[in-house]
């Protein structure tokens, strides 16, 4: 699994927590809170998603790491790869 | 299955009642992938906000309007956070917006609407030498955090003095945000306060046309899509306790089940009371003591062809409007709710087909449930009459000369024991406890509570203490 594979695997679980929001510019690099209405409530539902669609588990310590979408794709894929 | 069939059956999360927050916490632990199960003693789900039938005709029990109401997209409001939480999309709900309502005090009236430059506009007009205070206030509640209020008074009615020195624009204030959320009597905390205000004037008022029978159907099959497993006619007895942990869980049937975790909406003293190391009158001191009573009248015509336009009336005909347990009598009818569901913007040339009055005032809970069934039909009888008058004395005349008598098709009323029959809620307080446990946390490390006596009162804050507690207690660091 490539990273941008992993990026678009977090963009696809925003579009169904959160159909409400526009993911289609997201910049990779940018904090997701600072682009899109996301709260706490949100990031525990990707954490949710990831655990359910993928059995990626995610501790909560850990969700820090899932600020943006490059620090997703660098936590991630070696979860997904591993 | 009959609850025999879950004789020795295991579970991950046991919520405690079908009302909003039980529902709503069913769907979050569901949508993680919890082997959940919702048990409700009573065999319809809503708990305070239900529905009935009564010779074919449909009643609903709450619902006067749904607080927090939002246009379609307003980012990070209470209403819109919930939907997607419950991954529910905003138009299933059918919310159409309130026409206006008001505050109606001896001699001075309040608009508002869900256009909160028309309530200041109403201010300046009634209380002139007030509005600028009255603009401190609505800023400081549009900005204060609810949960943290700092060096900020505590008391509402202390916070709120400094900015109003009109005891009339203050007792008119506290009355509507009073009645849609405190379950304290005279003063509430100021964050409770600022989180109601805010629901009720900054977001507004809706209703779905059909009713609460909407919200509670979408939260039910949310659920069921999901997989959640419910069971109704099937209440709790006791919760076995080991330690600190409860070890079981006792049905009405004898059946016994076992959990990893329990979220209870039945209340905070009810939730004590059903443990097994708990005594049967443990936290006496933290019982609600407010109770209402509420007429229903059907119509077959709309309130607007008598010419009652408004959607919501709080009102007060005292000198000083209390908000309190009633003392003396079996219903204090000098305060109160008026409703006409009729009047929302249902839009497309919807309408209800009849028309609906809803009159709500405090009432003496212990009073209503020691009267003889005799004695407790005569008074319903009475004190009907005697909201009716009160109603009709602030309502404008009837348009045309109609006379009601001739319009009325049906009536109903229930009582702090209608209330207590049917969800449990000791004393029939609607809005529980005085002291909320905020973080939903009992004596038992695995019981949790979630719902009125949590923190967040009415519809949304119910669903939103179930959605929060499940999240917080159970899905968060899971
Ligand atoms: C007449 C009326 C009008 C209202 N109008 C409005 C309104 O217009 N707008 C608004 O926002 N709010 C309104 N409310 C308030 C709103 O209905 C409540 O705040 C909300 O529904 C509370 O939900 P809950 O889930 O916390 O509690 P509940 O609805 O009480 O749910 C608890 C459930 O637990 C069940 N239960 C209790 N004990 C047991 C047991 N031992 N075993 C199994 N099950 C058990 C009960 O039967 C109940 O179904 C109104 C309430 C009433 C009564």
């Amino acid at each position: 699994m490539t990273e941008d594979q992993v990026k678009q695997i977090v963009i696809d679980i925003i579009n169904d927590i959160a159909p409400d929001e526009d993911t289609t510019d997201l910049k990779s690099e940018v904090n997701l809170r600072d682009q899109m209405d996301l709260d706490s409530m949100d990031f525990l539902d990707i954490v949710m998603e990831l655990r359910k669609q993928h059995s990626i588990e995610v501790p909560e310590e850990d969700y820090p790491q899932l600020a943006s979408l490059d620090s997703c794709a660098a936590y991630l894929t070696p979860k997904f790869n591993a | 299955m009959p609850s025999q069939a879950l004789d020795n059956q295991h579970f991950e999360v046991v919520i405690i009642g079908a009302g909003m927050a039980g529902l709503a916490a069913g769907i979050r632990l569901a949508l993680g992938g919890k082997n959940v199960i919702i048990l409700e003693r009573h065999n319809a789900s809503g708990g305070l906000n239900s529905f009935y039938s009564q010779a074919g005709r449909k009643f609903d029990v709450g619902l006067h309007a749904m607080t927090n109401y939002v246009p379609k997209g307003t980012k990070g409001t209470p209403l819109i956070k919930l939907l997607r939480q419950l991954r529910i999309p905003y138009d299933a709900l059918d919310l159409c917006p309130q026409n206006g309502s008001k505050v109606s005090f001896p001699g001075c009236e309040l608009g508002f609407s869900n256009d909160f430059a028309f309530f200041e506009s109403e201010v300046a007009r009634a209380f002139p030498k007030q509005i600028d205070g009255f603009h401190a206030l609505a800023e400081e509640v549009r900005t204060l955090d609810a949960f943290n209020l700092g060096s900020m008074p505590t008391s509402a009615r202390e916070a709120v003095k400094r900015h109003i020195s009109d005891p009339l624009l203050e007792d008119m204030i506290f009355c509507p945000v009073m009645y849609y959320g405190s379950a304290e009597e005279h003063d509430m905390d100021y964050g409770q306060f600022a989180i109601m205000f805010r629901s009720l004037f900054f977001e507004g008022f809706a209703r779905p046309l059909d009713g609460v029978r909407v919200i509670i159907r979408l939260l039910q099959d949310k659920y069921r899509s999901l997989g959640g497993v419910r069971k109704m006619r099937c209440g709790i007895q006791k919760i076995h306790t080991n330690g600190d942990r409860a070890s079981a869980i006792e049905l009405d049937s004898g059946a016994t089940i076992t959990a990893d975790k329990i979220i209870s909406t039945a209340g905070a003293v009810e939730t004590a009371r059903m443990c097994d190391d708990q005594s049967a009158n443990a936290a006496s001191d933290n019982i609600g003591q407010l109770s209402f009573t509420e007429t229903i009248t059907v119509f077959d015509k709309q309130p607007t062809d008598f010419g009652w336009d408004e959607t919501i009336i709080f009102f007060n005909t005292a000198e000083r409007f209390r908000y309190a347990r009633v003392e003396d009598e079996l219903v204090d009818p000098t305060s109160g709710v008026i409703c006409f569901p009729n009047n929302y913007q249902y839009g497309n040339d919807r309408q209800l087909d009849e028309g609906f009055l809803r009159v709500t005032a405090m009432a003496n809970h212990d009073k209503w449930c020691a009267l003889n069934e005799d004695d407790y039909l005569a008074q319903k009888a009475y004190w009907y009459e005697e909201l009716q008058k009160v109603t009709l004395g602030l309502l404008p005349k009837p348009k045309g000369g109609l006379n009601l008598d001739e319009h009325r098709l049906a009536t109903d009323m229930f009582t702090p024991r209608t209330v207590r029959k049917y969800t449990g809620h000791l004393n029939g307080a609607i809005y529980g406890a005085p002291n909320k446990i905020k973080d939903g946390r009992t004596h038992l490390e695995n019981l949790y509570l979630a719902g009125t006596d949590q923190g967040f009162l009415g519809i949304v804050g119910a669903m939103l203490s179930g959605i929060s507690m499940a999240n917080l207690h159970v899905l968060q660091g899971d």
